[in-house]
């Protein structure tokens, strides 16, 4: 029940940063609060025995793509407006309260005897990283070479793009 | 344990609240957190299918190649973004109507 427990935890995480992430004004905080969104998602991937998805997950999108965003919105400079003072105590007693939560619920698992963490489903082993890079090795060769050559033209496009012109 | 419906509620919601970001914003790169947010709901359908749906290898594939999709729309869109800021001064996608004249 542990589990199930999580699910609705990080699924209400992962809606609530979302929804937030679509009604705030300030790119700088909606771009913040999507990267705390894809955490969230990365954890129900973990829930779903998607192991090597959900690293994916945080570094790609939490990590080069988000990166990317902040980048252009610092670029850009769309985050002028100054961080309202009264806000600051909320911010700080809140992520406190959150650290503690996250730690609690950590110590929680760790001392409960029930090995939640690895549960196994029958043979599901599909979201481990042997078996999807021996599938993409070999039954799906193709669309792995098409999405490098995807890449590569999306690289050149952007460099394109975004260069001065001379 | 969980069931299908609910992740599929969850990719769903997920998926409309960023058809609701893409619609509502003004911001260009606001729009661009709308349309991950899109390629994240579709992601969570695939895992939760893969996971009970019989699906098992290719909706991890399939998501594997939405997240590759995603940085190569993103890094293309930004730029797209930037150009758009260089030649009018403005990424609100209301004021970049020149096509329209």
């Amino acid at each position: 029940m542990t589990g199930s427990f999580f699910f609705y935890f990080f699924a209400a995480v992962t809606l609530t940063s979302a929804l937030l992430v679509v009604l705030n004004r300030n790119a700088v905080y909606s771009a913040v609060l999507l990267v705390f969104c894809f955490f969230s998602l990365a954890v129900i991937f973990l829930l779903l025995e998607a192991y090597f998805l959900a690293i994916l997950e945080i570094l790609i999108y939490a990590g080069a793509i988000m990166v990317l965003f902040l980048f252009v919105i610092m670029l850009l400079s769309l985050g002028r407006e100054k961080a309202q003072e009264h806000f600051r105590y909320l911010q700080r007693g809140l992520s406190l309260f959150l650290v503690i939560v996250f730690f609690l619920s950590v110590l929680i698992i760790f001392l409960s005897d029930s090995g939640i963490l690895h549960q196994p489903h029958g043979t599901f082993t599909a979201g481990g990283v042997n078996a999807l890079g021996e599938a993409l090795f070999t039954k799906y060769l193709l669309p792995f070479e098409v999405a490098s050559l995807l890449l590569l033209v999306a690289l050149i496009g952007t460099v394109y793009l975004a260069k001065r012109k001379v | 344990m969980v069931d299908l419906n609910t992740y599929l509620v969850i990719g769903a919601l997920l998926f409309s609240l960023g058809i609701f970001g893409v619609i509502t914003r003004r911001n260009g790169v606001a729009v661009l957190m709308g349309v991950e947010l899109i390629l994240n709901a579709a992601n969570v359908n695939f895992v939760a299918f893969a996971r009970f749906g019989g699906m098992d290898l290719s909706g991890h594939i399939f998501s594997l190649f939405v997240i590759i999709l995603a940085a190569a729309e993103a890094a293309v869109a930004l730029a797209i973004i930037l150009n758009i800021y260089n030649n009018m001064g403005t990424i609100n996608i209301d004021e970049a109507d020149q096509l329209k004249q």
